[in-house]
């Protein structure tokens, strides 16, 4: 389970998380909506441990990795996979490589890794591009591949950072479904960050608003369109002109 | 001032942790090897070209003022030898090597860093310190001194040719006068320098490129700022190396 504590981070003056507390419950897919700026990713990378909060706890089953040291946090970070916005993929290794990189300095033999990189490209429905670059792939491709990468060491959590955000409606259509079949299949805990209320209502058991780096409303996927919360209904009509 | 504090305090908190790190480089070895091909094989061609070149200009500069004030070429070689394994050979390879390989390694560390690469090795389990930095370190520290030395032969050389075209003086006179007068102290001197020296491009330049920040604009100043610091970290650390490898009557 993730619990968040009143955490706070800033950058320089500007307070990004003003006393976030959030609990994630394990096997659910929370969504975390909000506008751009409003601190979802760094929520998000400081839940993860990229980012270190200026006060509260995170708590990731029973470990606060907000005060653990580098090895638990390491220890810790190997639970997750992190699909990053725009991929993040290593463009100076293949695909094969990219998805084995976290399979690296496991017990695997080099046909189990190679096997394994199979199946979860088959996952995400690429198949035969092991041998190509980043470069070479399209913005769907590399997403895909990103989240091949992120599932490829079995984790128990997985953080998705605007996962449809880039991608043509139906390209984003298909990230949407794979992020719901990945959930049936692994059975993993998920938060995903998007300001995407359509596919947030697919994906995700519950939702969360953040504004102004707090958590404003939380409610069930399937009660968001009726909520009786100004701020989430205010979102959400701004949401749907920009639809 | 305050700024290059937090930066300098930044800089040896980053040296402590990939030294810290360094026994991590066999599980790294392939990372290691590459950059040792990379960085070794990659620059052989243009760092003995360089010396070479230097060798000649050096030697024709000696010989033309010997002449001047003795009416004759004489001591050309140990001018030529002296200059290039204590202080040319090793200044000159490293400053080859900041242009040409750690431009480029700032310039790679950062873009992984603006394109949150460095940030998805953490969360695949992986310590960027480890995969990325420990190896380049590594790898420089070696090929420093070894290119020095491949340099310092290539640059003697070419004094040698130009010693005979130019003051016909015999290639076993050149040679003799090039190594009489030079002791195992001397060429330690320059080999202890080119270790420090690739210690200290390597960890600068990959300081530049881990801590990127900026988008590509800040690649481009990363990458800008790791040629400047690390010539003028070279320039200035030299005086002091030497004058700390003399006290300590090494060369």
């Amino acid at each position: 389970m993730i619990k968040i504590v009143n955490l706070y981070k800033s950058f320089n003056d500007k307070v990004v998380l003003d006393g976030i507390n959030l609990e994630v419950y394990d096997g659910e897919t929370l969504t975390i909506i909000g506008g751009s700026g409003q601190g979802k990713t760094v929520l998000l990378k400081t839940i993860i441990g990229l980012l270190k909060p200026d006060k509260g706890d995170v708590i990731i089953d029973g470990i606060n990795i907000a005060k653990a040291d580098k090895n638990t946090l390491h220890a810790v970070q190997k639970k997750f996979g992190y699909l990053f916005q725009n991929s993040a993929l290593f463009d100076s290794i293949n695909v094969f490589e990219n998805v084995a990189f976290g399979l690296r300095h496991s017990n695997l033999s080099k046909e189990e890794i190679q096997k394994r990189v199979k199946l979860y490209l088959s996952y995400v429905n690429l198949y035969n591009i092991e041998h190509m670059y980043p470069s070479e792939l399209s913005g769907g491709m590399r997403k895909r591949v990103a989240l091949a990468r992120a599932i490829a060491y079995n984790p128990s959590y997985i953080l998705y950072d605007e996962p449809t955000t880039g991608l043509d409606p139906q390209t984003a259509e298909t990230v949407t479904d794979l992020i719901i079949s990945l959930q049936q299949k692994l059975k993993v805990t998920s938060i995903v960050v998007t300001h995407d209320i359509k596919a947030a209502i697919k994906v995700s058991q519950r939702i969360a608003l953040l504004s102004n780096g707090k958590i404003v409303a939380i409610e069930e996927s399937k009660n968001l369109l009726n909520s009786s919360n100004v701020l989430v209904r205010e979102f959400i009509s701004a949401a749907m002109i920009n639809f | 001032m305050k700024k290059f504090t937090i930066e300098f305090g930044r800089y040896i908190l980053f040296c402590y942790e990939s030294f810290i790190n360094l026994f991590s480089i066999y599980s790294e070895r392939e990372m290691f090897f590459r950059q040792i091909f990379y960085i070794g094989v990659g620059s052989f061609t243009v760092s003995i070209l360089t010396s070479f070149a230097v060798g000649m200009v050096l030697c024709l500069q000696a010989g033309i003022a010997s002449i001047s004030v003795l009416n004759e070429p004489a001591y050309v070689g140990t001018v030529v030898s002296f200059s290039l394994i204590k202080e040319l050979g090793p200044m000159l390879t490293a400053v080859v090597l900041v242009g040409r390989v750690a431009a480029a390694i700032t310039a790679e560390l950062g873009s992984m860093r603006v394109t949150e690469q460095i940030d998805a090795m953490y969360t695949l389990g992986t310590d960027p310190i480890k995969y990325l930095i420990v190896p380049r370190i590594a790898a420089f520290t070696i090929v420093v001194p070894i290119l020095t030395i491949f340099s310092n032969i290539v640059g003697v050389i070419g004094g040698g040719i130009i010693s005979i075209i130019k003051f016909d003086i015999p290639w076993n006179i050149y040679y003799r006068d090039a190594l009489d007068y030079l002791y195992l102290d001397d060429f330690f001197h320059g080999l202890i320098k080119s270790i420090i020296f690739g210690i200290l491009i390597s960890t600068i330049s990959c300081y530049k490129g881990f801590y990127t920040e900026g988008g590509a604009e800040g690649v481009g100043r990363a990458t800008t700022s790791c040629v400047v610091v690390s010539i003028v970290s070279l320039l200035i650390s030299d005086y002091f190396l030497s004058s700390l490898l003399i006290a300590l009557g090494i060369g």
